[in-house]
C-alpha cells in the first residue's frame, strides 16, 4: 500500500467519529430493540396493569386493585397447582442432573465411542418436548401399557399410572428425567476443562476412583452444577406440553397434574380470565427469581470458582 | 481393565436400550394392526400393516400433509427471522462500541430466562387486536424482531472467537461495518448460523404452547397441534394411526438431529441451551 492511500485511510478512520459506530450499532440492534419494546417490555408492563383488573377480553379492563391477588389465597386449585409444580420441579430436576452427572462421569476419559454414546443419549433431550412423546408416554403408562406389560412378567400386578391420581405426577417425572442429556452434554464439556495432571497426581499418592471424583471431579465441576441447576429448575418451573398433552388438557386425574402453567392456561385461555391468569404470570415471574436468587446466594457456600 | 471397559460398554448399551424401547417400540407398533399394540409388547412384527399411515394421514379434517405444510412454513420463517435479526444483534454486541453496551447486553442476557407466561395475555390482546390470531404471524414476526435472545447470545460468543485482525484488515481497505458484517463476520459464523437453524427448526417445530394458544382453526393447525386434537378423537382401536402420525411428525426432528448433531452438541456444550 502506498504512503499516500495508507495516509487517506488513516485520515478517513481520525475523521470517523464514534458517533458514527454509534449510529451504526443501533441500526443493528434496530430489529433487537424493536422486539424488545414490542414484544417483551409491553407486553410485561401490560400484564403487571392486567394483573391488577378484571377483564375477560371482550370489555375493557376494569381496575380491582389487589383483588386477583386475595383471590389467589382463597384458590384451593392454584394451591394445589403450586404443590404438584413444587414436587415436580423439586423431584425431577435432582434426579435429572444425578442421572446427567453420573452418565457424564462414565463417558468421560476417552471411551471408545464416547461421541456415539453422547449423541444417543442426547436424543430424547430434543423429541422429549413434542406431543408425539407425549402421546407415547400416554400408551407407555396407560392400563394396557409398556410398562404394565414388563410389571407382568416380574408378576406385578399394574395399574393405569396415568389414570391413577397417585402416579399420575410421576409420569410426568419420568419424562422430565428422561431428557437428561442436554445437562449431560454439558458436565461432559466442564469435565475436559479439569486439567489431567490432577488425576494423575492425586493417584501417585494413591487416591482412588472414588477420592479422586469427590476431590478434584466433585469441586471442579460444581460451576457446571450450579449453571445446570439454575437453568433446568427455571426450564422445570415452565413445564406444559407433557402435562397437557398427557393428561388430555385437564390437568387431571383429580389435578393432580394440574401444573401451574396447566391452571394460568386454563384461567386465561378457557375461562378468558385474564387478569387473573395476568396476577398468576406475575407471582410465577416472582417465584422463579426468588428461586434463581436463592440458587446464586446458596452457592457461595458450595460452588467453587478458581482463584 | 479391559473387562472393566467392557462392562462399561454393556451398562451403557443396557441404558440405552431401556431409554430408547419406547421410541423404538412406537415405530414398530405403528406397523401393527392397532389392537395388536396393546397386546404385543415385543418387536417382531408379525404382520406388516401400512394401513396405520393411510388411515391416520387421512383422519383428521385435512390430509396430515396440510399440517406438515403449515408447520414448514411457520419453521422457515422462524429459521430465517433468528439468522437475520439475531446475527445483527450479536454483531453489534460483540464488535461495536455504544453508549449503552453493558446496559443493553444485560437486558437482552436476562430476557432468555423470560417466562413466556408473563407476556402471553398482553401478547395475545396485541395480536388480536390487530387481527392476528389464526395467522401464522405471531409466531413468526417475533422472530423477526430477535425475540429469541439465546440465539443472540450464542452468535455473540461465537463471534468473540473471531480474531479481531480480519475486520482491521478490512476497514483498512476500506470497508464500512455493514460490509464487514456481510463479507467478513457472516461467512466465518456459519457454524453458529447453523446451530441456530437446527435449533430454531427443533424447537419451532416441536413447539405446542404458542401454537395452541394462536391456532384454533383446523385450516391453520401446524403438526402438534394436529396431533393433540387427534388424541382427543381417538378411541382405542386407532391407536395404531395415531402412532404413525406420531412417527411421521418425529421423523423431520430425527433427521434434523443426525444432520446436525455436531452443531447441536457444540451448541449446548458452548451455552448450556435447553
Amino acid at each position: 500500500m502506498s504512503a499516500i492511500s495508507e495516509l487517506s485511510t488513516l485520515s478517513k478512520t481520525r475523521a470517523e467519529p464514534a458517533r458514527r459506530e454509534n449510529l451504526a450499532a443501533y441500526l443493528f440492534l434496530a430489529p433487537w430493540l424493536v422486539g424488545l419494546v414490542l414484544i417483551t417490555v409491553g407486553p410485561m408492563l401490560a400484564s403487571l396493569y392486567l394483573a391488577f383488573t378484571d377483564y375477560n377480553l371482550l370489555e375493557a379492563p376494569t381496575w380491582i386493585g389487589v383483588e386477583n391477588f386475595t383471590r389467589m389465597f382463597a384458590d384451593e386449585r392454584l394451591h394445589n397447582s403450586l404443590r404438584v409444580t413444587f414436587i415436580y420441579v423439586l423431584v425431577s430436576v435432582p434426579l435429572q442432573l444425578a442421572l446427567a452427572l453420573l452418565l457424564a462421569v462414565v463417558l468421560d476419559r476417552g471411551l471408545r465411542g464416547m461421541a456415539f454414546y453422547r449423541s444417543v443419549f442426547y436424543l430424547p433431550s430434543l423429541l422429549g418436548s413434542s406431543v408425539a412423546i407425549a402421546i407415547l408416554w400416554r400408551q407407555v403408562f396407560g392400563g394396557e401399557g409398556l410398562i404394565n406389560h414388563v410389571l407382568g412378567w416380574l408378576g406385578v400386578a399394574g395399574r393405569s399410572w396415568i389414570a391413577d391420581p397417585e402416579s399420575a405426577l410421576w409420569t410426568l417425572v419420568t419424562l422430565n428425567v428422561w431428557t437428561f442429556g442436554a445437562p449431560m452434554v454439558i458436565f461432559l464439556a466442564g469435565l475436559r476443562q479439569i486439567p489431567r495432571m490432577y488425576y494423575e497426581a492425586a493417584a501417585v499418592d494413591g487416591a482412588g476412583p472414588l477420592r479422586r471424583f469427590a476431590n478434584i471431579t466433585m469441586p471442579l465441576l460444581t460451576p457446571i452444577i450450579f449453571f445446570n441447576l439454575v437453568l433446568q429448575i427455571i426450564h422445570a418451573f415452565q413445564a406444559f406440553t407433557q402435562a397437557f398433552v398427557v393428561s388430555g388438557g385437564t390437568g387431571g386425574p383429580s389435578d393432580s397434574t394440574m401444573f401451574y402453567t396447566l391452571y394460568l392456561y386454563e384461567r386465561g385461555f378457557g375461562k378468558f380470565d385474564m387478569g387473573y391468569a395476568s396476577a398468576m404470570a406475575w407471582v410465577l415471574l416472582v417465584i422463579i427469581a426468588v428461586f434463581t436468587a436463592g440458587n446464586f446466594v446458596a452457592s457461595k457456600y458450595w460452588v467453587h470458582y478458581d482463584d | 481393565m479391559t473387562i472393566r471397559t467392557a462392562l462399561k460398554h454393556v451398562a451403557l448399551g443396557a441404558t440405552i436400550l431401556i431409554m430408547l424401547y419406547p421410541v423404538i417400540w412406537m415405530v414398530v407398533s405403528s406397523l401393527r394392526p392397532g389392537d395388536e399394540i396393546f397386546r404385543e409388547p415385543g418387536l417382531l412384527i408379525t404382520d406388516l400393516e401400512i394401513e396405520n399411515y393411510t388411515l391416520g394421514w387421512n383422519a383428521l379434517g385435512h390430509p396430515f400433509s396440510h399440517y406438515l405444510m403449515n408447520s414448514a412454513l411457520v419453521v422457515l420463517g422462524a429459521i430465517v427471522g433468528n439468522l437475520v435479526s439475531c446475527s445483527m444483534a450479536a454483531y453489534a454486541f460483540a464488535r461495536l462500541e455504544f453508549i449503552g453496551k453493558k446496559f443493553w447486553f444485560a437486558i437482552m442476557l436476562m430476557t432468555i430466562m423470560l417466562p413466556i407466561h408473563v407476556l402471553i395475555v398482553p401478547q395475545y390482546v396485541m395480536f388480536s387486536e390487530v387481527g392476528w390470531v389464526n395467522t401464522f404471524l405471531p409466531l413468526v414476526v417475533p422472530k423477526l424482531l430477535a425475540t429469541d435472545a439465546f440465539f443472540v447470545f450464542l452468535m455473540v460468543q461465537f463471534i468473540r472467537g473471531i480474531p479481531r485482525e480480519l475486520d482491521e484488515a478490512a476497514r483498512i481497505d476500506g470497508c464500512g461495518r455493514a460490509r464487514i458484517f456481510l463479507r467478513v463476520i457472516l461467512p466465518l459464523m456459519v457454524p453458529a448460523l447453523a446451530t441456530t437453524a437446527i435449533f430454531t427448526f427443533i424447537w419451532t417445530w416441536n413447539d405446542f404452547f404458542s401454537q395452541l394458544i394462536y391456532l384454533t382453526d383446523p385450516e391453520m393447525y401446524t403438526v402438534p397441534i394436529a396431533l393433540r386434537s387427534f388424541v382427543d378423537a381417538t378411541s382405542s382401536t386407532s391407536w395404531g394411526s395415531l402412532f404413525a402420525m406420531s412417527v411421521v411428525s418425529l421423523a423431520p426432528v430425527f433427521l434434523a438431529f443426525l444432520v446436525g448433531q455436531r452443531f447441536l452438541i457444540k451448541g449446548i456444550a458452548t451455552t448450556g441451551g435447553k
